[in-house]
């Protein structure tokens, strides 16, 4: 099968190349072994300090809606911290004294959430807090397996019964400003956290839990469902394992589920995330990127890949696919040049992106520039 | 210094980071709070049951075996695969009768065949399906499929000559549905394939896959059909050199995954000769065969990527065959799992959730409204026709109403 570009990897880095890429009518598939760092997803994009407006048209078009502020957000153990571009149901506030009462409500039985550090946390910053658990007869049925009432379960029911959780929590209120709720709504539909915004009275900040990830989620969905509306060929569940390369040029790769049956195109993208998706590997000894075998950027000693200190920057999170300035990755020394390598299996290796979620939307971008000028 | 390579554990367990992905997309979590879910029933409940056998949860019986879990998890852990195979190391309660009969599609068939007209009146019946509700737990709200009266084998073996005079040959796993339920199926694939200079074989006597019985707790008899069938697919393989070809996806994934993975029967010498229609003639367009379509031709078709082909991953042959017929309007459905699962939903304590999980691809099919959903599985037709207004057709039946010949 032939496509114009093949992209390795469907989570942020490759679903934002793969939208760009049909949107300017090129035909692409995506190949991805399995689900992404999405689904862990707070909610917040890192490192995009400015709305960059090619992003929020791209999101825009998937029917993902953002929104940008300076300011700060409410963690889920009750810390702050600094955040500017955001998904349109987090809120974020300019200060952390953002009210002085505040109603933190939980669900009954839902251990994935924490009203108590919130409450300390909120505390510390000089805001009074009351904390409820929500009893609704609709999620019992989520307890007889206790283990398995996660966000998403929870959100599937929520999504049908928001305007209850309007009534309930109205009743609750006495003289709070502000509501915390985990962000356990709009699983399918993003106007759902909007519409308890707006039905309640006072300001509603929206707080992160367990994974998996709600908005990450929803995130996920709409943009895979843009991408596949676009004409995109998502191979979901499939795993590159090789790749034929004559030169410096890629002509083909291989799949599990496909074996023989070669995906050709003119160009590819490695957008297969870091150790968390299999994009690095390390071994006692070395670390590699297992699909082209590319050249990685990382220290020889051992010793040196982390810090004995846990809660260090870990110096292995720096470690990435090592790239020219048109991101062609290396391999032996020499680029590949139909290839680039987009998102977090980059690691630090290219500070001018950023990190996070902005690493992966600027690096996808820049390839994507790259590919639709050279034809 | 020396280390482990790889540490690849039965099913590769001991990969699962537990990061809760495949609980999101497990069709049966959603909406059977009773189920454990992917994570427990499979890579937590195996810590637990290599431990103690005590720790099997009858529960798993729940699984409807739709191998969602593992397309979506990231770590490669072979979820549904660790669910089947405790149920099959561990679960030693008798299978019901009811259970025995649902899971003997090849046996019924031939025993229903000869009486095709009067078992369809019968079991069409409500007096009929409130008996087996009452007796058996078939659950009266479903449809039963239709049987034929003449099984395709026979159809096809009295065109043997005929389609051995063609210069390419491939032999068809027909499977029990085609024989016993829908012989047009199989003669659509005979048009198609005769259309591109390829004639159609029978196999050397199949035996149905044997995927109703291993859900259905009966991994012995399964496992005998299967050395029977790569006995008989090696014979074509191996010594006649053909590739062998199936409309269904799920007896595909079984034949191919099934066998080695849940049932320990080698099959690595046929595995790769082993493929679905749709790809066969995807594959042959692509190195240059054509085909004449009929002018004029037009339909609006809607595709429902059926589980077993996801997880094959093979679900993009189908939607590409079918974007290239002129005159397809076609949709994507992306809606997950129908509800059916092979035998599952037929069962009276699965109903509900059967037709639950399958409530978000009935109404997407309503918003599409498409002329005809098409779909490669044929239990997920009986239960969209069931469940919805609309018809369903396989991939290759629409091929072969489009091609002029
Ligand atoms: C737990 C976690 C939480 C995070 N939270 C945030 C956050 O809140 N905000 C933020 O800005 N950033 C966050 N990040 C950083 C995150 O990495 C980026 O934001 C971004 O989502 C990375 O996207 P990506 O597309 O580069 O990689 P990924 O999302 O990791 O996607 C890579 C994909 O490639 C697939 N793949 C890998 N190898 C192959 C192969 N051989 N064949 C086929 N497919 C393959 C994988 O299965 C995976 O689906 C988080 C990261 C993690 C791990
Ligand atoms: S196979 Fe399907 S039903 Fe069984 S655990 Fe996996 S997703 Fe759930
Ligand atoms: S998705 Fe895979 S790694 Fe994650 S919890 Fe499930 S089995 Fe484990």
């Amino acid at each position: 099968m032939r496509f114009d570009s093949v992209i390795i990897g469907g989570g942020l880095a490759g679903l934002t190349a793969g939208i760009s890429l049909q949107e300017e009518g090129r035909s692409t598939a995506i190949v991805s072994t399995g689900q992404n760092a999405l689904h862990f997803f707070s909610g917040c994009f890192e490192s995009l300090q400015e709305p960059p407006q090619r992003m929020q048209d791209l999101f825009a078009g998937a029917g993902v809606r953002l929104h940008y502020r300076e300011g700060v957000r409410l963690m889920p153990l009750g810390t702050f911290r600094p955040a500017a571009l955001a998904l349109a149901d987090i809120d974020l506030v300019p200060v952390p004294h953002f009210a002085d009462k505040v109603l933190i409500v939980g669900f009954a039985g839902f251990q994935d959430f924490f009203p108590a550090f919130l409450a300390d946390g909120l505390a510390r910053e000089g805001m009074q807090c009351r904390t409820v658990q929500l009893e609704l007869p609709e999620l019992e049925r989520l307890r007889l397996s206790p283990s398995e009432m996660r966000s998403v379960q929870i959100a599937r029911t929520l999504d049908r019964i928001w305007g209850k959780v309007i009534r309930e929590v109205k009743h609750l209120l006495r003289e709070e400003d502000a509501v915390v709720l985990p962000q356990v709504f709009g699983l399918q539909d993003p106007s759902v956290p909007e519409y308890i915004r707006q039905g309640l009275p006072v300001r509603v900040v929206f707080t992160g839990t367990l994974p998996p990830s709600v908005p990450g989620i929803r995130t996920q969905l709409l943009l895979k469902r843009r991408y596949e509306a676009l004409g995109g060929t998502y191979l979901a569940g499939d795993e590159v394992v090789t790749a034929h390369i004559h030169g410096d040029v890629v002509h083909g790769i291989a799949t599990r589920n496909l074996d023989s049956h070669c995906l050709e195109a003119g160009h590819f993208l490695l957008a297969s995330g870091s150790y968390f998706s299999k994009g690095l590997k390390s071994t006692p000894f070395d670390i590699a990127e297992p699909v082209f075998g590319l050249d990685v950027v990382h220290a020889d000693d051992r010793n040196a890949w982390y810090d004995t200190d846990f809660f260090a920057d870990q110096p292995y999170m720096q470690f990435g696919v090592k790239t020219d300035t048109a991101l062609h990755p290396l391999r032996d020394g020499q680029p590949l040049t139909n290839l680039y390598a987009i998102g977090s299996v980059l690691g630090a290796t290219r500070p001018e992106f950023g990190f996070g979620a902005g690493l992966a939307v600027r690096s996808a971008f820049a390839a994507v520039d790259q590919i639709l000028e050279s034809l | 210094m020396k280390y482990q390579e790889t540490t690849r554990s039965t099913h590769n367990f001991e990969e699962c980071m537990k990061c809760t992905v495949c609980t999101v997309y497990c069709p049966v979590l959603q909406v059977n709070p009773l189920y454990p879910g992917p994570k427990q029933a499979g890579p937590d409940g195996e810590r637990l049951r290599l431990k103690d056998p005590f720790f099997f949860n009858y529960a798993l019986k729940y699984c409807m075996n739709c191998k969602r879990c593992e397309v979506a998890c990231p770590s490669g852990v072979g979820v549904a695969d660790l669910i089947q195979s405790a149920r099959i190391r561990y679960d030693k309660t008798p299978p019901k009768l009811r259970d025995r009969i649902l899971a003997s599609t090849d046996f019924m068939g031939s025993l229903a065949r000869p009486f095709a007209p009067v078992v369809n009146v019968v079991t069409g019946l409500g007096v009929t399906k409130s008996v087996l509700d009452a007796t058996l737990k078939i659950d009266h709200r479903r449809s039963f499929p239709k049987y034929s009266g003449r099984s395709f084998e026979a159809w096809l073996r009295r065109r043997e000559k005929e389609q051995a005079a063609f210069p390419e040959q491939v032999a068809y796993f027909h499977g029990c549905y085609v024989n016993y339920n829908y012989p047009q199926l199989g003669k659509d694939l005979v048009r198609v394939l005769n259309a591109l200079g390829v004639g159609v074989q029978l196999l050397d006597k199949e035996k149905c896959c044997g995927i109703a019985l291993i859900t259905n707790g009966m991994s012995k008899q399964a496992t005998r059909h299967a050395r029977h069938n790569v006995a008989v697919l090696r014979k074509a393989v191996v010594d006649g050199g053909l590739k062998v070809v199936t409309t269904s996806s799920s007896c595909a994934m079984t034949l191919r995954n099934e066998y080695p993975a849940l049932l320990g029967v080698d099959n690595g010498d046929v595995r790769d000769a082993v493929t679905i229609a749709t790809r066969f003639v995807f594959e042959k367009l692509e190195k240059g065969a054509r085909l004449r379509f009929k002018p004029g031709y037009h339909k609006k078709v809607a595709y429902h990527v059926p589980c077993h082909m996801e997880r094959m991953g093979w679900g993009v042959f189908s939607e590409k065959l079918l974007r290239m017929i002129p005159g397809v309007e076609f949709t994507l459905l992306d809606s997950g799992c129908c509800g059916i699962a092979g035998t599952y939903g037929f069962k009276k304590e699965n109903y509900e959730a059967s037709q639950a999980v399958g409530e978000a691809l009935f109404n997407r099919i309503r918003s599409v409204n498409p002329e005809v959903v098409a779909c490669d599985c044929e239990t997920c037709k009986w239960q969209i026709e069931m469940s919805t207004d609309y018809s369903v057709m396989n991939p290759i039946s629409i091929l072969a109403e489009a091609i002029d010949i």
